[in-house]
């Protein structure tokens, strides 16, 4: 279990997170939506200690990851998969080692052994046949796939997904919607996703957490958003739904 | 804080953070199996890829120096042998570290700010954090020991093929004989001359990395982020330079 505890933090005297708290319950997935710049991305990075929070703090499995050491920090990030908004795939590598680079930096296995492991996580991400192939040659939706892969490839306990569909077509959004989904449901990962895409949130989250002005401002399962009556809210579910609309 | 403030700290703060950075470097030797590969990988890069452009410089660094010291010379009282006693102690001494110096403030600094840059604003740094692993070790300690390891191997290469450079000048244009020349330069020769341009090849080697690494892994902003970044890492290993090399005069000659 994840929770954050009353965090706050700014950056050169503008907060960018006040009194945020949150509970992320295992084999869940929990949304984290709002506005671009609500601080969503930084509340991300807290989790998994890339930031350290001004004040409050941050517990994964009970351990309060601002009061532990770098290697120990280190070792709980193991336990985290994290599928960055532009992918963050290593452009001195292929789509291959991208995905072999954590099994080969953490594990003892054989290279015959990675193989098959990296085989298995192209083929859960639908990519079967990209290996070989450059970074620089993949487009956005299958970038966001490798990483995924590199991500899943040491069978992480949560993954983060950071805005995984955006600037993605709407097809390719619902490819990568279906692919948490079953990665969730088969890895019986935990799952956060931070986004700004409602269709998104509708269609993977089981819990969703609204932040608007640097404040958690609405927490609830899906369900209670459709039945939510707080205007800000709607009027966020709202204005996705005209994008949406829009896009299709 | 006022701007002004801000301002004046800045390079205090840099300072700060510099000693912060190669110190969590120093701390990560103890994983320096783990990233063995990358240190070698970054020797080549830095040493092997470095040697046309090293050669190249320092052959004509030996070539007008012995040109230009023919030229000041020119004098019965004064044997043409001199020439090589001049040129060999100049290249040794300055010419082969500072040469090699600078170019590779240019070649490998702007390489390792631009590299560390583009990873930091693609969050590929984040990346390599976020799976659990050092990045400082994984991409600053490798650099800087490649660079600590492999510049003194330039220096060495371009004292070299820079001493060639001058006797090919020599007698092509006529100013001295090689033999004479060779002469000249082993009748003057001064142990201490080579063991000082290792040291300064050894620091200058230190300071292009680690200042480069330092820029390049604390990069602002997108593509412009990492230009100024690139720009600054080669101004920064030169002015370094300098300054080093003065220092070091000082202290040790």
């Amino acid at each position: 279990m994840i929770r954050v505890e009353n965090v706050y933090k700014s950056f050169a005297g503008r907060p960018v997170l006040q009194d945020v708290s949150l509970t992320i319950h295992e084999s869940s997935t929990q949304a984290i939506i709002g506005r671009s710049g609500s601080g969503k991305s930084v509340l991300m990075k807290h989790i998994i200690g890339l930031l350290q929070p001004d004040q409050g703090r941050v517990l994964v499995n009970h351990t309060d990851i601002g009061k532990i050491s770098y290697g120990e920090l280190r070792k709980i990030r193991r336990q985290f998969g994290v599928l960055f908004q532009g992918g963050a795939l290593f452009d001195s590598m292929d789509s291959f080692e991208n995905v072999a680079f954590p099994l080969r930096t953490f594990t003892t296995k054989t290279d015959q052994e990675i193989r098959q492991e990296v085989q298995t996580c192209l083929d859960l991400v639908q990519l079967s046949n990209v290996g070989s192939k450059s970074t620089s040659a993949l487009s956005g939706g299958m970038r966001k796939r490798v990483a995924l892969a590199r991500a899943i490839a040491l069978r992480p306990r949560y993954i983060i997904y950071d805005e995984p569909t955006s600037g993605l077509d709407p097809e390719t959004s619902n490819t990568i919607n279906e692919l948490i989904k079953n990665l969730a449901h088969h890895l019986e990962i935990t799952s956060i996703v931070v986004t700004h895409d409602m269709h998104s949130v509708l269609q993977i989250a089981d819990h969703v957490a609204f932040i608007h002005n640097t404040r958690m401002h609405w927490t609830g399962t899906t369900e209670e958003l459709h039945q939510s009556t707080d205007t800000v809210l709607r009027s966020f579910v709202k204005a996705n739904e005209y994008v949406i609309g829009a896009q299709h | 804080m006022p701007q002004v403030v801000l301002r004046v700290a800045k390079p205090f703060m840099n300072i700060g953070r510099f000693t912060i950075l190669m110190s969590s470097a120093f701390m990560s030797l103890r994983e320096l199996k783990t990233y063995r590969q990358n240190t070698q990988i970054q020797m080549v890069r830095i040493g092997i890829e470095s040697i046309p452009i090293v050669a190249l410089a320092a052959a004509f660094s030996g070539a007008v120096t012995t040109v230009q010291t023919a030229y000041q010379l020119v004098s019965p009282l004064i044997p043409p042998k001199i020439i090589g006693a001049v040129v060999v102690p100049s290249l040794t001494m300055e010419l082969g570290a500072v040469v090699t110096g600078f170019i590779l403030s240019g070649r490998v600094g702007a390489r390792i700010a631009a590299e560390l840059g583009t990873m930091r604003v693609t969050e590929q740094i984040d990346a390599l954090e976020a799976m659990g692993l050092n990045s400082i070790g994984y991409l600053i300690v490798p650099r800087v020991l490649a660079g600590i390891l492999m510049v003194p191997v330039l220096y060495v290469a371009a004292c070299v093929i820079g001493v060639l450079g001058g006797v090919a000048a020599a007698e092509l244009t006529g100013a001295v004989s090689s033999p004479e020349f060779i002469l000249g330069a082993r009748e003057h020769f001064d142990i201490f001359g080579p063991y000082f341009g290792l040291i300064k090849s050894f620091v200058f080697g230190f300071l292009i990395t680690a200042v480069s690494c330092h820029i390049g892994y604390f990069t602002e902003g997108g593509a412009d982020g990492v230009g100024r970044s690139t720009t600054r890492a080669a101004v920064m290993s030169c002015v370094l330079i300098l300054i080093a090399d003065l220092v070091l005069a000082i202290l040790l000659l």
